[in-house]
């Protein structure tokens, strides 16, 4: 008899597949004893690290571009004279090979973090490098994304950024983790790549390795070890499903005409083709962040000017959002972050930066206006983490000055929600941040996967604050739309365009199937489902209740 | 000993891919060269940790140093190299 799990899906879709697990770091024993035969130790040492680079420069020649690159980089650092040199010191003061190892790595690793947190993603290759070398050593199995070769469903306990680049989506069917959130790195990830995904699935770690599991990422469930017959089914309805979102088709609205802008979310210009191929009205978000991350100083204006042009020819004719840069709290740059910030979540962050660097803003604002002189899509400008009606209108004054037509806010500070009416009048659109929103409202942690039911976006709090949001920009005429994750949740999508939010921001891949539901709901039936949302006590709730009356 | 002074021309240093392509360069050359920032004590040109240890940003100036058969001419090759902005290339 089947067992079925559940969690939160966090990527939709229907996929099933054999398991493969992605082993922990290995625990380095403590109590080693040295072989007492130096030459021993060091030929294990070496022939462990030259086993890891050949590894990587192997699954490196398997791997699409930029993967690539990434595991030849690492391959590199595996290969690293200094390295082994002080790894042979080591076994010749008469350690083990794991000790001296561990030691090596350990050196380079403080070398690498005092220079700079830029050099963050370098000291994650590093380690990850470390726990390949020390379960060669020790024998265990390999930590990091598994291989095994044929087409797998991945369970984790959750995935750290380091784990994604390597992560080859052609083999990857599913992802399901034991922990990790609705915003955490591995929903974000498997949405952009179109993987199905279910996270905080309790007992996942415990399936066994090579099993059978059914994963349907929009209704949350794993099913361990489904007869054929059902696996079957559960494809084939999805495959009609796939069918069926692929018939509706062009901008988005109700099924009684009111339109709904769909708009896809970017976070660069390298999957530019595939978001300008998807069907929508444009780029609801263009986060900017990208051009500032692991360097140690400000790109140029020219070098923006020609990243933003890129987006807006890729867009030309339609909408472009652009939000200005949004350092700090988890994304921490070496020229603006304050090393030490007690609490950086609350700190000096988003629109707050420009308090101590005008400059960057000013910069900014010069190199969009630049490519927008230069193309022919509508371009917007928005700032992040923006809490009163001064600072929207300070920044939207400052958007016009560069000659922008538009100039608009984020709404996810709950003080921007709650005097939404006043921060109307002050710019010219808003745009709510769903994540940020619910983590400021439910005062819990965006990354802690223990509190993501206070982080789910059904959370009736969380609504309230949409709702706020939406009646002030009608008051006042000002476009509010939604570019949080939340927005690719289909049921999640009426209950927003029924509390008033026009338009609404995505990853590419999950705006087929809102566009389907929105045609099959008219807009008195969306304001229905956002009263039964309200009503709720908790997001679970709410979200139950709302699934109810669309089956009613 | 020979030695080069030069200023690093990738406006991310030699970070990333410049230092990749810089530390592979140098694994190329007959003779073992040191690279060291101004001051600083020099590292091995072939360690990829050691030259992203070093920390080296555009416009630092960088001192690169060998000894032996083909010195110069390696020097003068790597020299070239650190001084392309190397991450603005393809």
């Amino acid at each position: 008899m089947a067992e079925t799990l559940s969690g939160i899906g966090v990527s939709p879709g229907v996929a099933a597949g054999p398991v493969a697990k992605m082993a922990p770091p290995p625990v380095v024993p403590t109590d080693v004893k040295p072989s007492g035969d130096a030459e021993t130790e060091n030929r294990a040492a070496m022939d462990a690290m030259r086993a890891v680079a050949h590894s990587l420069e192997e699954r490196a020649s398997r791997a699409p571009g930029e993967a690539a690159s990434v595991l030849a980089a690492q391959a590199m650092m595996a290969e690293d004279p200094t390295l082994a040199s002080k790894v042979t010191d080591g076994v010749q003061a008469g350690k083990a090979a794991v000790t001296a190892v561990v030691e090596a790595f350990g050196d380079f690793r403080d070398m690498l973090l005092a220079a700079g947190p830029y050099m963050a993603e370098r000291v994650a290759d590093l380690d990850d490098l470390r726990n390949r070398t020390v379960a060669t050593l020790l024998g265990v199995p390999m930590p990091g994304v598994p291989d095994p070769g044929h087409p797998f469903v991945l369970i984790a306990l959750d995935l750290a950024p380091a784990d994604t680049a390597t992560l080859d989506a052609e083999r990857v069917r599913a992802i399901i983790t034991e922990e990790g959130g609705p915003t955490s790195h591995t929903a974000i990830l498997a949405k952009s790549l179109g993987i199905p995904a279910v996270v905080t699935v309790h007992g996942a770690t415990g399936i066994a390795e090579g099993e059978t599991v059914l994963v349907d990422g929009t209704e949350g469930t794993v099913a361990v070890a489904p007869d054929e017959a059902t696996v079957q089914q559960a494809l084939e309805a999805e495959q009609a499903k796939l069918a069926a979102l692929k018939a509706v088709s062009g901008p988005g609205r109700t099924s009684d005409g009111h339109p709904v802008q769909l708009l896809v979310n970017i976070a660069g210009d390298k999957d530019l083709a595939t978001a300008a191929a998807a069907d929508s009205e444009g780029v609801g978000l263009f986060r900017t962040e990208f051009l500032f991350l692991d360097r140690p100083n400000a790109p140029t204006l020219e070098e923006q000017q020609a990243v933003y042009q890129r987006v807006f020819d890729a867009f030309e004719g339609r909408k472009v959002v652009v939000r200005t840069l949004d350092a700090g709290a988890d994304k921490p740059l070496e020229f603006v972050t304050m090393p030490d910030e007690p609490n950086p979540a609350l700190g000096v962050r988003g629109l707050r930066t420009s308090r101590r660097h005008p400059e960057l803003l000013e910069d900014q604002l010069t190199a969009v206006a630049g490519a927008a002189g230069a193309s022919k899509a509508e371009v917007w400008v928005m700032a992040p983490m923006v809490s009163t009606k001064a600072e929207a209108a300070a920044f939207a004054e400052q958007v016009r000055g560069h000659g922008l037509a538009s100039g608009g806010v984020m709404v996810e500070v709950p003080a921007a929600a709650i005097r939404a009416r006043h921060v109307a009048l002050a710019c010219d659109f808003m745009s709510i941040g769903t994540n940020d929103l619910s983590q400021y409202t439910y005062a819990a942690d965006r990354m802690a996967g223990e509190l993501a039911d206070l982080l789910d976006a059904w959370q009736p709090a969380l609504l309230e604050l949409v709702r706020l949001t939406a009646e002030a920009g009608k008051a006042h005429g000002r476009p509010v739309g939604v570019c949080g994750e939340a927005a690719s949740d289909p049921l999640l999508a009426l209950v927003f365009v029924g509390l008033g939010v026009t338009s609404l921001s995505m990853a590419p891949v999950s705006i087929p199937a809102v566009r389907a539901a929105l045609a099959t709901h008219t807009l008195a039936e969306c304001r229905g489902l956002a009263t039964v949302a309200l009503e709720a006590e908790d997001g679970r709730a709410a979200r139950a209740a709302v699934r109810d009356a669309t089956r009613g | 000993m020979p030695e080069r002074r030069v200023v690093v021309g990738s406006k991310v240093g030699l970070h990333a891919r410049p230092a990749a392509m810089f530390v592979q360069a140098a694994a190329k050359q007959p003779v073992k060269v040191t690279i060291a920032k101004t001051g600083g004590d020099p590292v091995d040109a072939r360690s990829i940790l050691s030259v992203l240890a070093l920390d080296a940003r555009g416009g630092d100036e960088v001192v690169l140093a060998a000894d032996g058969d083909g010195a110069d001419q390696a020097l003068d090759e790597l020299a070239a190299l650190v001084a392309r902005d190397l991450d603005s290339e393809g």
